[in-house]
């Protein structure tokens, strides 16, 4: 037991946190938001697996990657694909020259499928791809650098270099891509249909569980002894070499690793939207994730959650209320929480958050004692 | 660190109370109009519709990279709107406007609209520009069963219920154009240049074809050139190359500035080249700047400069209201036709329900004839019957009409063209 409460929650701070997290997005969401706001939370939950992933990287590793958009875009496109096929059955797509095909390829006068589409009528092999081609190509790339020890601002532009190389091949290969307007209309996963509200309610729940996972692997990765060799690259990362270790493995294991994040949460964001595009690909979404990192706290994987909700919900406050000039509001935010809260929001609750977490506490506690102590023994007997 | 940010809320607060106050004179002289069905009558599926009011949503980019093109749309929408208030309303009710902006980002485009239509229930939505944006709200609109309102020359190959296309689709545009020009300047070599995306690739796939079947005529070069590309020197040197008898471009946005200073500054003028485009309207010609076009040509359904009393009408209307110095290009007049065309749909079927203003749009009779471009009818197939025009461009950034089609039916499905 104390393995898991110290390794992969944290102690008692991480704990609260955590459990305040699951209890705002799986109980309080759910039962205050009506099926619109609670999809929106949905859709910003799914860019808060990337800003976890630059908890790990940037936070963690120091390495900071301005190009976290080109895995969530290619976790989001394996599942577009998938989405796509299903979508463009023979019967769905009679009024095309080819039926049968996705109808940007047949606007762009192509009459088959292209290879590396025909896979992706396998749901089992699309769920492997949305993993692993994101993870072997940041292997790819972070063989790339880390082993000639191209690191710091250097990796960071290489890293937006290929962001941009990304969306001008998908916008360029329109047909087979769907360029700049994305795969679009989306509508049934295994003749499910994935825009009823029912759906998108499940999608929420099963974007939550992954979410809160994905949170607690990567906390057991940073209390290992990995995560504190991380954090000794990020701090001297020569000393860590000439101590024997082999520090480019490291960072490349952290970016990989960081890279499958980033996909789950761009094929949850296809699921729950209904379509991807090469807008998610390129350097403005890839540079607004590092600064949904930033607000939450580039150190805390909890508080990146948060500063991904606080950001996105000030973007659909702001544009609806004030549509002429809610980007200047945003700008506010953003240079409110750097300049008050250098340590982003999760600096906040480690300054005050002790208050609430003795409280919360006392209240377990007390809890405890309402709780007939013969039900307490069988929990502790089941252990 | 309280101090800016009290002084800032204010200011917005200042804002929009100063634009509630505009709008307060009308809204008070106008409520005395209109005896109203009762709302559950005309609504029967729980739109956003009183006894007094009618809600409607805009969905245009007011910030981004598309802003510039858009401005002029919700401007045109806005005004119909308020006209259509001044004069009584629909069904005895005054419109009321949610603007959502749409931040040149297609998925805000997608959560916008549905946030116009599931939590405001809006009875029309009056937006989007791009085809890509059109594409990304397009499902909204089918599972929520909204209406929308589209105003862009388009690519075809759609036809949605939820759709009403009051732009023209791409045979209503380039056909007309091609056969003027191969009639007028005697053109036999086409070389086709566009932006890289679907409209242009579609337009320029119907447009070879009748070069090649219909005109006889022969496509000697075909270049694709990303969104906001600025480099146009490779595609210059291949048009000196292969010296066609006639440019045939569809670059869209910014792209159009370098693209015309470009083929200027490599001595490519109207004097010696005769050049037609598909996608610069007034606009665009604000950025490009009339010079660098002088001679040049477009083909649309509309210009600023056609001489008719509706047109006047618009266009004094138009600057009352958005300054002096606002042009208003094809895309504009056709968001204009929107409102006009929902009210006319909505009074026939007695109704808001959106099932029931569809099938009256779908009767294939709503004509408007106070249409600034002179005169539309709307199609069975969603799309506007009107005339194609070509514009010769001018120093001073207006066009000269030097030809009119007949009215040309909207086939957004062309049989051979696919």
């Amino acid at each position: 037991m104390s393995f898991v409460y110290e390794k992969i929650m944290g102690g008692k701070k991480g704990l609260t946190g955590f459990i305040i997290l699951a209890t705002l997005i799986l109980i309080i969401f759910p039962l205050f938001l009506d099926a619109f706001r609670l999809n929106l939370v949905g859709k910003y939950l799914t860019y808060a697996f990337v800003a976890v992933s630059l908890v790990l990287l940037w936070g963690y590793g120091g390495i900071l990657s301005l190009g976290q958009g080109i895995f969530f875009g290619l976790g989001g496109y394996a599942m577009a694909m998938f989405l796509k096929l299903e979508a463009s059955s023979p019967e769905n797509t009679t009024i095309q020259s080819t039926p049968g095909i996705p109808d940007f390829m047949d606007w762009n006068q192509l009459t088959e499928l292209p290879w590396f589409w025909e896979p992706f009528t396998s749901f089992t092999f699309t769920i492997l791809a949305v993993l692993i081609v994101p993870a072997a190509f940041a292997y790819i790339i972070g063989s790339a650098m880390f082993k000639r020890r191209v690191g710091g601002v250097y990796f960071a532009i290489i890293t937006q270099v290929i962001a941009v190389i990304l969306t001008v091949l998908i916008v360029g290969q329109q047909g087979v891509t769907g360029g700049i307007n994305g795969i679009t209309d989306l509508r049934t996963l295994h003749g499910w249909d994935i825009t009823s509200d029912s759906a998108k309610n499940i999608f929420y729940f099963i974007n939550c569980g992954l979410l809160l996972t994905v949170i607690l692997a990567s906390r057991f990765i940073l209390t290992s002894k990995f995560g504190r060799i991380l954090l000794a690259i990020r701090d001297k990362e020569d000393r860590v070499r000439f101590s024997g270790y082999d520090v480019a493995n490291f960072k490349i294991f952290i970016f990989c690793f960081a890279a499958m994040i980033s996909a789950i949460g761009g094929a949850m964001f296809t699921l729950q939207v209904g379509f991807m595009s090469p807008s998610f690909v390129g350097i403005v979404p890839s540079i607004e994730m590092v600064i949904f990192a930033a607000v939450g706290g580039r150190m805390s994987l909890i508080g990146a959650v948060y500063g991904t909700l606080l950001i996105n919900y000030g973007k659909s406050a702001f544009s609806e209320s004030f549509p002429e000039m809610w980007l200047f509001l945003i700008g506010g935010l953003f240079i409110a929480v750097v300049m008050l809260f250098p340590n982003g929001l999760a600096g906040l609750w480690n300054d005050y958050g002790h208050h609430i977490t003795n409280k919360f506490v006392f209240i377990s506690k007390a809890f405890s004692k309402l709780v007939p102590q013969s039900l307490l023994k069988k929990v502790e007997d089941a252990r | 660190m309280r101090k800016p940010s009290s002084s800032l809320l204010p200011s917005v607060m200042r804002r929009c109370f100063a634009k509630g106050l505009m709008a307060l004179p009308a809204a008070i002289l106008l409520s005395s109009i209109g005896m109203s069905a009762s709302a559950a009558n005309v609504n029967t599926t729980g739109l956003a519709v009183t006894d007094e009011t009618v809600t409607i949503g805009i969905l245009h980019s007011l910030t981004g990279t598309m802003a510039i093109s858009e401005t002029g749309a919700q401007e045109a929408e806005k005004l119909a709107i308020s006209q259509i208030n001044a004069t009584g309303g629909i069904l005895g009710r005054q419109i009321k406007i949610i603007q959502e902006d749409g931040a040149s980002d297609w998925p805000t485009f997608a959560e916008k609209s549905r946030k116009l239509l599931v939590q405001d229930k809006v009875a029309a939505v009056f937006g989007a520009w791009t085809s890509a944006s059109r594409k990304a709200v397009l499902p909204v609109f089918e599972k929520e069963n909204g209406l929308l309102y589209y105003p862009t020359f388009y690519e075809g190959l759609e036809q949605s219920k939820n759709v009403i296309y009051t732009g023209q689709e791409a045979t209503q545009q380039i056909l007309a154009g091609l056969d003027w020009v191969a009639k007028e300047k005697e053109a036999k070599t086409f070389y086709l240049i566009g932006s890289d995306y679907i409209w242009p690739r579609t337009a320029m796939k119907i447009a070879r074809k009748h070069i090649e079947n219909v005109l006889g005529g022969k496509v000697v070069g075909e270049d694709y050139k990303p969104l906001g590309n600025t480099q146009f020197g490779s595609v210059i040197n291949k048009i000196r190359l292969k010296k066609p008898d006639v440019i045939y471009a569809a670059v869209v946005g910014g792209s159009n500035v370098a693209w015309f200073k470009q083929l200027k500054a490599a001595g490519i003028t109207s004097k010696k080249q005769t050049l037609l485009t598909i996608s610069v309207t007034e606009d665009e010609v604000l950025g490009i700047g009339g010079e660098n076009l002088e001679g040049f040509y477009s083909i649309m359904k509309y210009f600023q400069s056609q001489d008719n009393p509706n047109n006047k009408a618009f266009v004094a209307a138009f600057k009352e209201m958005w300054g002096e110095d606002s042009v208003m290009g094809d895309v504009t007049q056709a968001a204009y036709l929107g409102p006009w065309l929902w009210k006319a749909a909505v009074e026939r079927a007695g109704s808001f329900d959106i099932d029931k203003v569809v099938a009256e749009s779908e009767k294939g009779d709503i004509e408007l004839t106070t249409a600034p471009e002179g005169y539309v009818k709307l199609h069975k197939n969603h799309h506007l019957w009107s005339k194609a025009r070509v514009g010769e461009w001018s120093k001073d950034g207006q066009a000269t009409v030097v030809y009119t089609s007949e009215l040309i039916e909207p086939n957004p499905f062309p049989a051979g063209y696919q």
